[in-house]
Formats: structure tokens, C-alpha cells, sequence
């Protein structure tokens, strides 16, 4: 009877010990679409209304007149909104970099394609800022040897779209070839470093920009082009650009 | 004698449990099935509020304030419901740029998000960006292959995770995208990555094993597919054992339905992908039953 008991309580210590296992027998999967049909949670809406009505108020308010539309085909080879962004990044990244390099930028150099929306004439606000530049990307300042600006105008020619550019003008033969290069109002000065504003989205080799990669220097400015934009914006009471002769092809 | 005695006794004990893992439960009398629902986004992109009704693609859909009326109702359904995200819970709109993560945390911590896995995109704000936040989700922050012991966010991250709901135990591991290349270095900082299939390898044996989850399930931030041999989740599903789900993000998959994947052991995995925005939800109901009772080995897959 007693070897019975403990055999029992063997039994039982070990049983318990020992978890249930379980196989899967049967799956169901299914995607449920998030519908206006599918009531909104009050506490979650209450919550949520006071930011959205700040954000809104700050996305909203006025800060320029835009005369004309613009968008990044308006031109060939340059373009009103592209010449917009270059000239905007030329004009308050350079303090930047200056007060960190004593050196000022040269030629800032972005991308057709990070041109996210069109500008239409009238108000402008931090939303127009958000469209045309959704990404988070910053300001860098890469200084590129005489080798690596050939490159660069190698692939502007190359490339031939309206990457934006400021600080320098390229006129092409109408086979392509360079015709003249000016930098800053002088001619392409061909012994000497230039220093090259982009974004780091095109510096870690974004739309093929690979003649960043030989940069000899790099100065971050830690600055994000939308902020950039926007402080732009707060500066200009009206924003009136056009495609121009910076970058263009001569019959 | 005495010692003789015990051992042919022990011997007796465990001989009966050889025969089947059903110990006690032989003596209750029809086995309970059991029931486990998984719910699950993936780069939801501090998407909150409904897509607006001009969007020319998705009007009108998604909004945190509506996925939180049906999950609401799935869990009245069956509270042992487990809600997850595949990563890329940041940025997308102005909430992001405005508050950094804190609204898109502090809502799913109201949704009852269980676990998510990191996404590149929680990277964007750097891993001080990210760690500022962390104090808003009331649930783990999953990775498996990212190493973030040499930076700020160590001992802020979990390997994996386990939990237990109605005696099913399901443990949930996250795979992260190569860094490199795609985040800036300045934000991701001495953050490693290690090779997803090894990590998942390591992360199943552990959870099979060690934990002897009955359920395992990776959330994985690598993509669904490519057409090069990135690593991704049809391969980590195909390279691996005891997988029963991958939930997927990052590659923006619109799934109509799981994707069913044999795996190294020629067992079904179901890996799934409800696109993006918080647009889908994703559903999967597992349905268990106590293993020897009814010596069931095939399984239904209903998708």
C-alpha cells in the first residue's frame, strides 16, 4: 500500500512537472481592411484632436507669397522650383558652414527626383515644405578635388535632367559637350577643391553620385533640408524664381 | 534493498510518462482546443488619422481610432488574442516630425500592442530619438539581430520574448534590416547586425528547446522578397525549423492573403504582410489540440 502511495505521488509530481504539449491543428489567416465602415474610438479621437489642431495651426499658417507655379519639368536642365531649393540652400546653409570651416560653399548640387511636389502660386506653409521635401535628409558640405568636379559635371551632362544646382553655370554644345563652366562668377578653375553642398541622402551615393564618395573632406551641418525651406520661407515674403540660364544647352 | 526499491519505482514513473506526454491530462475527458488569434500591422508610418477622402489611393482608410474598435472587438471575441508590428511605426507625417515617436508609441501602448520589432525607420530620430520615447510603450521592443550593446539603447531591447495565453506558450523574435546603406551611420551609431537566417537558427532552437513554446512567431523588418538574394523572409522561412509565422514588413507588401513556405524540415510556415499605413489588419487564428491525444500530425491551413 505505502509503494503504491509514493508511485502515486511519482506520478503526480512528475505529471504536473511535465507541460502539456500542444500542436497546431488548424490556421486561419485573413487581412481585415480598416474601413470607414469600422466605428472611430472616442477616447482615442479625443486624444489624438488637440495635437492634429496644432499641427494643423502650425502647418497652415502663411509664411510667403509664391508668384507662379512651379514644378521640376518647368524647365530643361534647370527648373523655377529647383533653382528655388539650390539658391534656398546656398543662402542659409552657407553661414553655417562658414562659421564651422571658415571656407564658403561653392556650388550646391540636390536631385531631380527628391523634388516631391509641385509649388502652386499663392500661400505658402510649412505644408508646402513637408510636400516638397517629405524625407528627413541633412545638409553636408563635401569637398571635391579637380578630378572629382569633372566627374560631377560628367554626370550632369550625362544625367541630363534639371538636378537642381546653384553657384555654378554650365552651358553645353547642342552635342552635349561642355561649352563653359563657371563657379561663383569665375571661370572652373581646374588645380584647385571646390566645396559641394548636397544632402546626405545623394552623398552616401543617392541617384548614382558616386563622385561624392571621393571626397576629401566632409563638413555635416546637421541641418534638415525641410527646416531649411521653411526658415527660408519665414525670410522671404515672396518666393518668385524661373527656370534660368544656369545650367542650359545652346543651339 | 532500499535503493533498489526506489529505482525500479522511478523507472516506472518515467516509463509511463515515455509513453505519452498526456501525463495528467489522460484522466480529463475530451481535450480542450484551443484557440490563440494573432493580430498584426506592419509600417503603419505615424499614420494616426485616416487617409484623407481626396487620397487617391487609400481614401478614407486606416486611423489608430478605428483599428482600435476592431481589435476591441477580435479580443471580445477571444481574449487570448495577441497584437503585434512588424516595425516602421515612425515617420510618415507631420505627428513624426512634430513629436518625435511620443504619439505613435503612446497609442499602440493603448492599443495593447504585445511586441514589435524595430524597423530602420526607428532610427531615424538616432537611438537618442528613439530611447527618449521608449518610456511611452508599455511592450517590449523585440530584436534578435541587431546588437545594440555598445550604444545607448543596451539593455532596452529584447532578444526575444515569451508569453503564455490560455496554456499556449508562443515566444516572438524580431529580425531588423541591414543598416548599412540604408540608415545613416550617425543614427544607428555601434548598432550590429547579424545575418537574419543564423540569428533565426539560434532564435528557434532557443524557443523550441530551452522555452518549449508551442508557438513561435518572428516579426521580421528584412522584406518579404527580392529579386537579387537579399536575405529575406521566404528565405529565412525556407532556411529554418519551427517557424510557425513570420509577420513581415519593410518591402510595403500588399499580401491578399499569408503566403504558406515550407521550411528546412518540409513543415508549413505562414509568413504575412498587410502593406502599409495601418490601412490592413492582419488576422491569423491558430487552433491547437494536446499532441499524442488525437496523434493528429497534418494541419488544416485555411488562408
Amino acid at each position: 500500500m505505502k509503494n503504491v502511495c509514493l508511485y502515486i505521488f511519482i506520478i503526480f509530481i512528475l505529471g504536473s512537472c511535465k507541460k502539456t504539449e500542444y500542436t497546431v491543428t488548424q490556421i486561419e489567416g485573413k487581412q481585415i481592411e480598416i474601413s470607414d465602415s469600422i466605428k472611430t474610438n472616442e477616447t482615442f479621437e479625443n486624444l489624438l484632436k488637440p495635437y492634429r489642431e496644432h499641427i494643423e495651426g502650425q502647418l497652415s499658417e502663411v509664411l510667403a507669397h509664391n508668384v507662379r507655379d512651379m514644378k521640376r519639368t518647368d524647365g530643361a536642365l534647370n527648373s523655377s522650383i529647383g533653382n528655388m531649393m539650390a539658391d534656398a540652400t546656398m543662402e542659409l546653409a552657407n553661414p553655417i558652414f562658414k562659421q564651422r570651416s571658415q571656407k564658403n560653399i561653392n556650388i550646391v548640387l540636390l536631385n531631380f527626383g527628391g523634388i516631391r511636389s509641385t509649388m502652386g502660386a499663392g500661400d505658402v506653409n510649412r505644408k508646402t515644405a513637408f510636400e516638397i521635401m517629405p524625407f528627413e535628409n541633412e545638409v553636408t558640405v563635401l569637398e571635391l578635388t579637380p578630378k572629382g568636379i569633372q566627374e560631377m559635371l560628367d554626370y550632369l551632362v550625362s544625367e541630363n535632367v534639371a538636378h537642381p544646382v546653384s553657384g555654378i553655370d554650365v552651358q553645353l554644345h547642342s552635342n552635349n559637350k561642355i561649352k563653359s563652366v563657371t563657379i561663383q562668377g569665375a571661370p572652373l578653375d581646374t588645380t584647385i577643391n571646390y566645396f559641394v553642398a548636397t544632402s546626405d541622402y545623394l552623398r552616401n551615393g543617392g541617384d548614382r553620385m558616386y563622385f561624392f564618395e571621393e571626397a576629401v573632406s566632409e563638413t555635416p551641418l546637421d541641418y534638415k533640408l525641410r527646416n531649411l525651406f521653411i526658415d527660408y520661407f519665414i525670410k522671404k515674403d515672396t518666393i518668385d524664381f524661373m527656370p534660368d540660364e544656369r545650367f542650359v544647352k545652346i543651339n | 534493498m532500499k535503493r533498489r526499491h526506489f529505482i525500479k519505482q522511478s523507472a516506472a514513473a518515467s516509463a509511463f510518462l515515455a509513453a505519452g506526454s498526456f501525463g495528467l491530462s489522460a484522466f480529463s475527458a475530451n481535450p480542450k482546443r484551443k484557440h490563440i488569434t494573432i493580430l498584426h500591422t506592419n509600417d503603419t508610418h505615424s499614420r494616426l488619422d485616416p487617409f484623407p477622402a481626396n487620397d487617391a489611393r487609400f481614401a478614407n482608410k486606416g486611423g489608430v481610432a478605428r483599428r482600435a474598435i476592431l481589435i476591441e472587438n477580435i479580443r471580445k471575441e477571444n481574449p487570448s488574442t495577441l497584437l503585434l508590428d512588424a516595425g516602421d511605426f515612425f515617420q510618415g507625417t507631420p505627428y513624426f516630425n512634430f513629436y518625435g515617436g511620443e504619439l505613435e508609441l503612446k497609442f499602440m501602448s493603448m492599443l495593447g500592442y504585445d511586441a514589435a520589432t524595430i524597423g530602420n525607420h526607428e532610427f531615424d530620430n538616432g537611438l537618442e530619438g528613439l530611447l527618449a520615447h521608449l518610456p511611452k510603450a508599455n511592450f517590449p521592443l523585440v530584436s534578435s539581430n541587431y546588437d545594440f550593446t555598445n550604444t545607448i539603447l543596451d539593455g532596452y531591447i529584447k532578444k526575444y520574448i515569451t508569453l503564455e495565453k490560455d496554456g499556449i506558450k508562443i515566444g516572438i523574435f524580431g529580425l531588423g534590416v541591414k543598416l548599412e546603406g540604408l540608415v545613416t551611420k550617425k543614427l544607428f551609431q555601434e548598432t550590429k547586425y547579424y545575418n537574419p537566417i543564423e540569428i533565426s537558427q539560434d532564435m528557434t532552437k532557443i524557443l523550441k528547446e530551452q522555452e518549449q513554446c508551442d508557438l513561435i512567431i518572428c516579426l521580421s523588418h528584412i522584406g518579404y522578397s527580392y529579386e537579387n538574394d537579399t536575405v529575406s523572409d521566404i528565405r529565412v522561412a525556407e532556411a529554418t525549423r519551427n517557424i510557425d509565422l513570420i509577420i513581415g514588413g519593410h518591402t510595403h507588401t500588399f499580401l491578399p492573403k499569408p503566403v504558406v513556405v515550407k521550411n528546412k524540415e518540409n513543415k508549413e510556415v505562414l509568413i504575412n504582410q498587410v502593406g502599409f499605413a495601418g490601412i490592413n489588419l492582419g488576422r491569423i487564428d491558430f487552433y491547437f489540440e494536446e499532441k499524442g491525444i488525437e496523434s493528429r500530425d497534418s494541419k488544416t491551413i485555411l488562408v
